[in-house]
């Protein structure tokens, strides 16, 4: 059993990343990623969207009409998107003004849409689960991954703490700006992507 | 003059300097999937236009007079004076976007079928790209009025539409040249992204 489930589990995670290979939610991918902590959130609120609706979705597959099927996708996901904004605005307040309208785009997010229409329509409701879960953490690793490089390149800084020490910016070291703006952002994922292809060996057609 | 030299300013901002897409971020999935030619990249951008330019407003006119606390004391009932719908955002705007696109591709497929033709196939697309329901929410975050709405919708759509082109046309000359194996497709993709926004940051200068 162990062996069946496992893959669905770890596919996403590398071979077939949500970001780097099936292009799927680069938008918040960029633009929540300035910081270490706020891509943290923004990868558990997307992951407890995306198991949530994947499982909803599983569950009702035989009941949902194949013609208004995005509709009754897009509200299940629209009320979990809800739900887990209200819920970061009592308790995370801080970072959920920083992550502004981004939560509200999980609903556009096409990690959700995409994993709803291609696997939770076909599959059990525990199949469901597992997949929603190795989607959020694939798309979380890669979250952190990009959010590391802009913090400690741009910031100076890991997770809020400086770790660039103080001698080396007596010596004439300066944070890059660049990379907490825009450009910084879509250069290091392309990088990123670079290197995750390089290494699974895969070839885009173009 | 006042008011239109502000209008004029709102409208340069949202197109250059806080590009939808090249600093918001809002619309990558569709930019990278339809960016791979040119005429498709054209009717996407127009398609933008046109829905950002009738769903902005539209989500303004009920965000307004629905959704946030006070606004249904319209009605001159005492019991729903101070109800608060904000929390309902979301989903409102996401189903007013939905419903619009749907509208707006039967009318134009009664009266303008040439129109329908040339968009038609990205209405249905639209509903679901996070530019449209972001511009919508940004309007709402910016407190922007009825009118400033309707000029940053367009302009914001407008915005969309130069980006996804000049992507278009630049993706269009880079089949011709030797790019590594790994790095074909969306890397290079995110690489030109990058640098066409790094371009877009020099307009940030202007000061209007």
């Amino acid at each position: 059993m162990a062996n069946k489930n496992l893959p669905i589990f770890t596919d996403p995670i590398s071979e077939n990343n949500p970001i780097t290979k099936q292009v799927l939610g680069i938008c918040s991918a960029l633009a929540v990623t300035v910081k270490l902590d706020t891509a943290i959130v923004m990868t558990m609120a997307l992951m407890f969207v995306l198991v949530f609706s994947n499982v909803i979705i599983a569950a009702l597959r035989s009941y949902i009409p194949f013609k208004v099927r995005i509709i009754v996708m897009l509200t299940i996901i629209a009320a979990l998107v809800i739900l887990a904004d209200q819920v970061l605005k009592a308790f995370l307040f801080d970072i959920s003004k920083q992550l502004s309208v981004f939560v509200g785009l999980i609903i556009t997010n096409c990690i959700v849409m995409g994993r709803a229409e291609a696997f939770a329509m076909q599959n059990t409701v525990k199949d469901s689960a597992i997949d929603g879960l190795g989607n959020g953490l694939g798309y979380g690793v890669i979250l952190i991954l990009v959010s590391t490089f802009r913090e400690i390149l741009g910031s100076g800084s890991f997770f809020g703490f400086q770790v660039i020490p103080q001698f080396i910016y007596d010596q004439g070291y300066a944070n890059n700006g660049l990379m907490l703006l825009a450009p910084g952002a879509f250069i290091v994922l392309g990088l990123i992507i670079w290197a995750q292809r390089t290494i699974i060996g895969f070839k885009e057609e173009n | 003059m006042d008011v239109l030299s502000h209008y004029l300013s709102l409208a340069i901002d949202s197109i250059f300097i806080q590009n939808i897409l090249l600093a918001s971020f809002l619309g990558m999935c569709s930019f990278l999937a339809i960016s791979k030619k040119v005429e498709t990249s054209f009717g996407l951008g127009l398609a933008v236009i046109f829905v950002n330019g009738i769903t902005v407003p539209m989500n303004w006119l009920i965000h307004k007079y629905l959704l946030v606390p006070g606004a249904l004391s319209w009605t001159g009932l005492a019991a729903v004076s101070d109800v608060d719908l904000s929390f309902l955002t979301f989903i409102t705007f996401i189903a007013t976007i939905a419903a619009m696109v749907q509208l707006v591709e039967m009318i134009l497929d009664k009266f303008s079928p040439t129109l329908y033709q040339a968009l038609g196939i990205f209405l249905p697309l639209i509903a679901v790209n996070c530019a449209i329901l972001g511009s919508s929410l940004f309007m709402v975050e910016r407190n922007y009025n009825f009118s400033e709405s309707i000029v940053y919708g367009v302009s914001a759509g407008f915005g969309f539409f130069l980006a996804i082109t000049t992507m278009a046309t630049i993706r269009y000359k880079l089949k011709y040249s030797n790019v590594p194996d790994g790095l074909k497709g969306l890397g290079i993709a995110m690489i030109l992204t990058g640098l066409i926004s790094m371009a877009y940051m020099s307009f940030s200068g202007i000061n209007l």
